[in-house]
């Protein structure tokens, strides 16, 4: 019996396949969808649905909450995580990986189950149908807080102590040993953990829709509804791609590109 | 009662480490009795009995082990001392507890007289260059070395508009830390490297880094944990001389951590020897080598040749069947160690020898040869720049100044022996009956004295060379010769508090039999050793094929 080998190139065949049938042609398409408009069953070249988005003041309105949502979501997930991932990195407890465990089990149980329990204790308290803005920021900090304390932990864990050592013994305190040295050096993991809550909270519009009773509309929700409600494929694909455009821009900024020795040293999960 | 090295070890630092303290204390307090004289005047403040760090009976716990136990010594200023001895020794830890990242779990540290035992760190005038260097890896070479002086205030004196000065507490100026910054790469031969990034240097280039990093904040100590260890053989040699002429030109206080008792010996000018949390010696390098306080030292310290001796009369050991003149004086028929050094052994012509041997291996070192003797059943190595071959009998000599005697402390007799056919052990020039199945757990003997192991296994032991541990309590001795299995006389009591301590010793071979014993007995009585076979502890030389 003759053994099979399979060289490196022949082995990346199905996912190269995979790749192409999944990613790039339907980016193609979104791209052609976005560039072309119908009428009259003939298919046609345009700008229209570009220049359309940025004179619609209600379009623009949304791409803005969309954007205001999720940087403070952000934020928020950032401000909470942190010192959430610090004690449970740098602490010598000993049942600290029971603790990582409850703060990500929310994780496994379903999102929609989750989200609709949250809106019956958001009821109870008195807030649904009231404080929309802070319902939509709540269930978007509720969900998506184990994706930045998980690579923040992971980053933390893994920072070598002889560095806070170091900064200790040439004289800083405890406040300039974590400005200079922790936080510096937690980097990779700030950002792949931003990354992480930044991209679902500008789309995951079930948590504004359920939330807010549809008061509050983002980008997410906006394609949804012009592929489905309205039916028109070109102008949902030109939202998905100013969407996609916006995100890029943002990952530009905090930094998400940045060489590859900083990642290897921190924990990206992406 | 089990004797453990620590015992001696303890007891030994702490009488060291009293001797040491003892003269200056007796100093200070004479100058605060009566007025110096002239000449004391006259003379320059004494460098030597400058503490500038000490450290008073402090013990380490982490968890339920113990890193430090119950140490105290101090530090002279300007001194380069080096804590030296095996990893999990405490040196580490101890010099942890200096830096003050770890926190004694008891005793005391004093720095120039003033309790730091629970200053953190970053309040202490010391600092650090660690073992793998820990430099900032998102700074650049100018950033990790200024990161201490960024963070300093220093005092800076005004005159006011009155007239009047004051004095403020100032950050320096960043002319005041470029500059500062430049000198510490010059003393480190780093000049001009102050934008390139760490990941571009070299481990050599690194370790400059981490020390210009710490000596730029002019620290009183500077702390070195192993620096070298990450560097090649010959990087560590050129470090060691640069070290050491650092050290010379900053005048600050070196305390350095190594596991290399040659670069201990090399660049220090006291060291101190650490071994289970506790120090067996402090002396300068010259000391430690020649005249080493225990077996331990004299084992880690350069090579040795350690042999069991008793002390047969003033200045006199007596060692392979032979007297040798000595310097040490102990009590007579004490037990000791003998230290040799390799290259104090001069080998000659047999009949001029003051011992006799084969050589038994001979191999080539480089500079010398080291040649394995055996001198009856004890091995001495000998350093020569000549070569013998193997199977030469060569004689040896050994001057009195290079015999060097430590206090033997012991609980257990130990020979070599050999199980007989009737599965008795002879050692001692005594016959003992003994449990031979203690060799085997769960074997038994069958019928024709065969050995049968748990696992089925038959197996002859006759000729089988065993070691034998007799403890003192359980050796009794009695006037009659054919009760016990070997018989001697006595050669030494020592009364002990609650019982005597007898040595008999055995007429054809010399062996000692050491044992307590509440009975009273007369020196040179002829007696016979007896001890029950459960009380022999046999264990195999080598596995039985």
């Amino acid at each position: 019996m003759t053994r099979i080998h399979f060289s490196r190139k022949q082995l990346c065949i199905p996912y190269g396949l995979f790749l192409a049938l999944f990613v790039v042609i339907p980016m193609l398409l979104i791209l052609f969808y976005a560039f072309t408009e119908e009428s009259d069953g003939a298919i046609t070249f345009t700008f229209a649905n570009f220049l359309n988005f940025f004179t619609s003041k209600a379009k623009l309105s949304t791409l803005l909450m969309s954007f205001t949502i999720a940087i403070i979501s952000t934020a928020l997930c950032l401000i909470i995580a942190y010192p959430v991932a610090y004690i449970l990195a740098r602490s010598r407890l000993k049942k600290r990986h029971v603790l990582l465990m409850l703060f990500v089990l929310p994780m496994w149980i379903n999102f929609v189950l989750r989200i609709t329990a949250l809106r019956e204790l958001l009821d109870l308290i008195g807030l649904l149908g009231t404080q929309n803005y802070l319902n939509t920021l709540i269930g978007m900090v509720y969900d998506f807080l184990p994706f930045m304390i998980l690579p923040l932990y992971t980053t933390l864990e893994k920072l070598d102590n002889s560095y806070l050592e170091a900064a200790a013994d040439l004289g800083g305190n405890q406040f300039t040993v974590f400005a200079k040295i922790t936080f510096p050096l937690s980097m990779p993991g700030v950002i792949s953990g931003v990354t992480m809550v930044f991209m679902p909270s500008m789309t995951n519009y079930v948590v504004s829709d359920t939330l807010s009773n549809f008061n509050i509309t983002i980008l997410g929700k906006l394609i949804d509804e012009y592929f489905t409600t309205y039916n028109n494929w070109h102008m949902g694909s030109m939202i998905s791609i100013i969407l996609l455009v916006v995100i890029f821009l943002t990952m530009l900024v905090t930094g998400g590109f940045r060489d590859s020795k900083q990642e290897a040293r921190g924990a990206n999960l992406w | 009662m089990e004797w453990t090295y620590n015992d001696v070890a303890r007891a030994k630092s702490a009488v060291r480490a009293e001797k040491m303290i003892q003269p200056s204390a007796e100093v200070s307090a004479n100058k605060n009795m009566r007025k110096p004289n002239q000449w004391e005047i006259n003379m320059p403040e004494r460098k030597k009995e400058e503490k500038i760090i000490e450290i008073v009976n402090v013990s380490k716990v982490f968890d339920e082990t113990t890193a430090v136990e119950n140490i105290s010594f101090y530090v002279r200023k300007g001194e380069f001392i080096t804590f030296l001895g095996p990893s999990g020794c405490g040196k580490t830890t101890t010099l942890r507890m200096i830096a003050g990242f770890d926190i004694p779990t008891s005793g005391k540290i004093l720095l120039n007289g003033k309790d730091i035992t629970d200053l953190p760190p970053n309040k202490r005038p010391v600092n650090t260059v660690f073992q793998r260097y820990a430099l900032f890896p998102h700074y650049n070479i100018y950033d990790n070395i200024a990161f201490g002086l960024k963070l300093k205030k220093v005092p800076v004196t005004y005159v006011n508009d009155r007239g009047e000065s004051y004095t403020k507490m100032q950050r320096l100026t960043r002319r005041e830390i470029d500059e500062k910054v430049r000198n510490a790469l010059a003393v480190v031969d780093l000049e001009g490297f102050e934008k390139r990034s760490i990941s571009t240097l070299s481990g050599g280039q690194q370790q400059r880094v981490a020390i210009a990093r710490a000596i730029v904040n002019e620290p009183e100590i500077l702390l070195l944990d192993e620096p070298l260890g990450a560097l090649d053989l010959k990087m560590r040699k050129e470090m060691q001389i640069e070290l050491k002429e650092m050290h010379r030109k900053l005048g600050i206080t070196f305390i350095y951590v190594t596991h290399d008792q040659e670069e201990a010996l090399t660049m220090s000018d006291t060291i101190v020897v650490m071994k289970d949390g506790c120090i067996q010696q402090i002396g300068t390098p010259t000391d430690i080598y020649n005249e080493p306080a225990n077996a331990f030292v004299a084992d880690f310290i350069g090579e040795s040749n350690i042999l069991s001796g008793t002390m047969v009369d003033r200045f006199t050991v007596r060692f392979c069947n032979r007297n040798f003149r000595c310097v040490d004086d102990f009590e007579r028929n004490e037990k000791v160690d003998v230290v040799v050094r390799p290259e104090d052994v001069v080998m000659c012509p047999p009949e001029e020898g003051m011992l006799v041997g084969r050589v038994v291996s001979v191999v080539f070192k480089g500079v010398y040869y080291e040649i394995t003797a055996m001198v009856g059943r004890s091995e001495m190595i000998i350093q020569s720049t000549q070569s013998r071959e193997r199977g030469d009998i060569i004689g040896m000599k050994i001057e009195p100044d290079n015999i060097h005697i430590m206090k033997k402390e012991f609980t257990t007799n130990k020979y070599d022996g050999y199980i007989t056919k009737r599965n008795t052990v002879v050692f001692g020039d005594g016959e003992f009956d003994c449990d031979v199945t203690t060799l085997y757990p769960g074997s038994a003997l069958d019928e024709e004295g065969y050995l049968i192991t748990a696992d089925g296994k038959k197996l002859d032991l006759t000729d089988v060379d065993v070691s034998v541990e007799v403890d003192l309590k359980n050796i009794e001795i009695s006037d009659n010769a054919d009760e016990g299995g070997a018989c001697g006389h006595i050669v030494s009591l020592i009364y002990k508090g609650d019982h005597y301590q007898y040595i008999v010793r055995t007429e054809e071979n010399e062996e000692d039999f050491v044992l307590d014993s509440e009975d009273l007995w007369n020196e040179n009585d002829f007696v016979s050793v007896k001890i029950r076979p459960e009380n022999i502890r046999l264990k195999l030389k080598q596995e039985i094929q």
